[in-house]
């Protein structure tokens, strides 16, 4: 089919959009609320065009392509209705760019430059500005808020969780939970999928920074950092690097030059949920617990299933994360080994998640005696923080994580990824329960980017049923199932954000439609040059079981790494 | 605060209608209007527990609900008073200074527009035209209607119903 944009004549496919037929040719059409397949609605109408022959101008995000159209982008007219409709938009919208959590990375401020936009010619009464900062991991400003519900759509459409709505009409209309009551007084499991796709500050994560800055001013204390795998194929972008471009190495002496006493790799303590929880795994096996079993690793997914299925948590392997295992491991273990008192100590973990935050401050993760984490800051923060001290990540030299946590295996690395976590815990398994050792490390079966994964693993003879989720809107099917005692597997592992923890909502913003799978592979680049690449190899983890923990599942493991779950629905309900 | 005595006081027979009209119309695709419609009859507005149990019967998220009960005039979220003002600012009425209506009531009861008085006396309501725009400003209490209103005839007619609603108890 045929259809010519600006006299151009051009190549499309039927059902495309005029959009997506001016973004094949190379022409730039501004688009704000719109979501490539998953937001298609035309509420902000700034990508509106002129089509030959139609009465009005057309939004080109939800207009479909028709043989012969003839499509203006640019006329004066179509800048004219534009730039009015930007300036409407502005009218509501508070002048605090220059000190505002988004400054450089709004949406809406690189339209207003784009369209040269120099004044706004509406004049009137601004929205009334709501903040709600009870959560510990996601801030809304309502003032900030264009209405353009791409937070709507991701909370309900690619995470099923519908936490948020447009509540209340017209001018009046806020995006909130029902009863415009605080997110934490919703099904909101954290996971800021919604920061990400915020076009302006109206959605942010909670920041960490100032408590972090305070820690490492402050002589008297000892800080510890660890980094989740995904910040490494991250972070570089912030500075300019190609998206999944590892710079671990580099990432480690920034955060020295940050003044971190120490800095750790949380890679390490994915190793040690490994050893915990495939022997959970093998002992729920061998003396008929509740199967399937599945992941624990992924905060938002975690509060996902204690607010929609509490009555399911008992399949829910009860080991605590790694960033939870690994504060709890430095303030007991490490504070000994090293000579420094616990409550000297202060955790701070990178991580790709905003979920994190409120994993850490949940009650129950103190087992020590001491918070086993005591801030924890996304990849964004992190990126953020360097700049601030004039850190330039690129420039930076390169250097090992600090011991004794310091190299984590491969699959370790590989928890940042979708089936990455199954993969590091097939590897183990194997050679758990058979004792030999397994030849082709790499499971190809769990490692693509379908919404659900299934495998069937040959274990000594014993056929292991396995599925792989990500996306928390793909898991309800599978969970109804397990309720109905009909499901097919022994393991499952769920991660909340799409893509996995790399496409967690802690991570760089990035309008690039690739960006899940080039730092996927990223991480498999690392899991390849890495020396061990199996968990149990690991050698500061055999140490770590001789020296303190006795053996995986045992008293100690139990008191430390291991957690408990709650009926969240019920919490939050009894409100009313 | 008041609400929730009020839910104590009325809650097993309500809950009790509430539970028959959701089952009337739960496996009904496109029922949710209708559902809240009539639980809205019966309950005179449509506190958070009723809409929660919609959602959860129907399998439609609160949010959702509560993004529809909060769009439509017509729903209700609290609870309307003993004696429901509604004062019309359709545009006849609005020239005919309605404002000035709204303002008075506003400054008698103590409450804005929108809210209840706390014993539960009285709400205040801004409604669309009701028809009547040659006798406007108009007022309804109740199914009452009130015509050519100015700021000294609410004031005679809101002071005698605080008497009555003192007086009956």
């Amino acid at each position: 089919m045929q259809i010519k944009i600006n006299g151009i004549k051009v190549e499309v496919q039927p059902h495309m959009t005029i959009l997506q037929a001016a973004r094949k040719a190379g022409i730039d059409i501004p688009a704000l609320c719109s979501m490539e397949g998953i937001h298609e609605i035309g509420s902000c109408r700034i990508c509106v065009v002129e089509v030959k022959g139609a009465r009005t101008l057309m939004p080109a995000c939800i207009t479909r392509v028709e043989e012969g159209m003839e499509v203006f982008t640019h006329t004066a007219k179509v800048r004219r209705a534009r730039k009015t409709i930007l300036e409407l938009i502005l009218s509501d919208h508070p002048e605090e760019c220059l000190i505002c959590a988004k400054n450089n990375q709004c949406e809406l401020q690189k339209l207003a430059m784009q369209m040269n936009v120099q004044r706004v010619r509406y004049e009137g009464e601004y929205s009334p500005r709501i903040i709600d900062d009870e959560s510990p991991a996601v801030v809304r400003d309502s003032a900030k808020c264009i209405l353009c519900r791409r937070c709507v759509m991701v909370c309900s459409q690619i995470q099923g969780v519908n936490a948020i709505a447009p509540i209340g009409r017209g001018s009046r209309t806020i995006i909130a939970p029902a009863g415009r009551e605080s997110i934490m007084n919703s099904p909101c499991v954290q996971c800021g999928q919604c920061v990400n796709v915020c076009p302006t500050g109206a959605l942010t994560e909670k920041s960490h920074a100032a408590r972090v800055w305070e820690a490492l001013e402050d002589p008297g204390l000892y800080t510890v950092v660890q980094t989740a795998p995904a910040v490494r194929v991250a972070i570089g972008e912030m500075f300019g690097l190609d998206p999944g471009t590892p710079v671990t190495g580099k990432m480690v002496s920034a955060l020295k030059r940050l003044g971190f006493d120490r800095v750790f790799d949380t890679n390490f303590s994915a190793d040690l949920t490994i050893m915990e929880e495939v022997s959970e795994l093998i002992q729920r096996i061998n003396e008929g617990g509740q199967l399937p079993m599945i992941t624990s690793c992924s905060p938002g997914w975690i509060n996902y299933l204690e607010y929609f299925f509490p009555h399911l948590t008992g399949h829910l392997s009860t080991c605590k994360s790694p960033q939870q295992m690994f504060g709890a491991i430095i303030k007991t273990y490490y504070a000994e080994k090293a000579g420094i008192p616990a409550d000297r100590i202060f955790t701070v973990s990178v991580m790709p998640c905003t979920a994190k935050k409120y994993e850490s401050q949940r009650p129950e993760m103190h087992s020590s005696g001491y918070r086993d984490v005591d801030a924890v800051l996304t990849t964004r923060e992190l990126g953020a923080m360097l700049k601030e001290a004039g850190i330039d990540l690129l420039s930076s030299s390169e250097q090992s994580f600090d011991e004794p946590f310091g190299p984590g295996s491969g699959a370790g690395a590989i928890f940042g990824n979708t089936g990455g976590v199954m993969e590091a815990a097939l590897r183990t398994a194997y050679e758990m329960i058979t004792g030999e050792e397994l030849k082709n490390l790499e499971f190809h079966q769990v490692r693509n980017l379908d919404q659900v994964k299934e495998a069937s693993v040959d274990i000594g003879g014993m056929q292991l049923s396995v599925a792989v989720v990500h996306g928390l809107g793909n898991i309800k099917e599978i969970l109804e199932e397990i309720g109905q005692g009909k499901s097919p597997y022994h393991f499952i592992e769920v991660m909340c954000c799409p893509g996995g923890c790399i496409g967690g909502g802690g991570q760089p913003l990035s309008k690039d439609p690739e960006i899940r799978q080039k730092r996927i592979a990223g991480l498999y680049m690392e899991d390849q040059n890495l020396p061990v690449r199996k968990s149990h190899e690991n050698p500061v983890i055999k140490q770590l079981y001789r020296e303190f923990l006795g053996r995986p599942l045992g008293q100690k493991s139990h008191e430390l790494l291991h957690t408990r779950y709650q009926n969240r629905r019920e919490l939050i309900h009894s409100a009313y | 605060m008041l609400v929730s005595v009020q839910q104590i006081e009325i809650g097993q027979e309500q809950s009790q209608r509430v539970e028959e009209i959701i089952e009337a119309y739960k496996h009904k695709p496109g029922a949710l209007i209708p559902v809240l419609h009539e639980i809205q009859n019966v309950l005179g507005h449509l506190p958070m527990w009723a809409q929660q149990r919609v959602s959860d019967a129907m399998k439609i998220p609160l949010s959702e609900v509560n993004s529809i009960v909060s769009f439509y005039a017509l729903f209700s979220e609290k609870p309307k008073g003993k004696y429901s003002i509604g004062v019309c600012k359709g545009t006849a009425c609005y020239v005919r200074g309605a404002d000035k209506i709204i303002e008075q009531l506003q400054e008698l009861l103590g409450i804005e527009a929108g809210d209840t008085t706390p014993d539960g006396n009285f709400s205040i309501e801004v409604v669309r035209c009701i028809g009547a725009c040659g006798l406007g400003p108009v007022v309804t209490i109740n199914d009452t209607v009130y015509t050519r209103m100015k700021a000294d005839k609410v004031k005679a007619v809101i002071t005698s119903l605080i008497k009555q609603a003192e007086g009956g108890g």
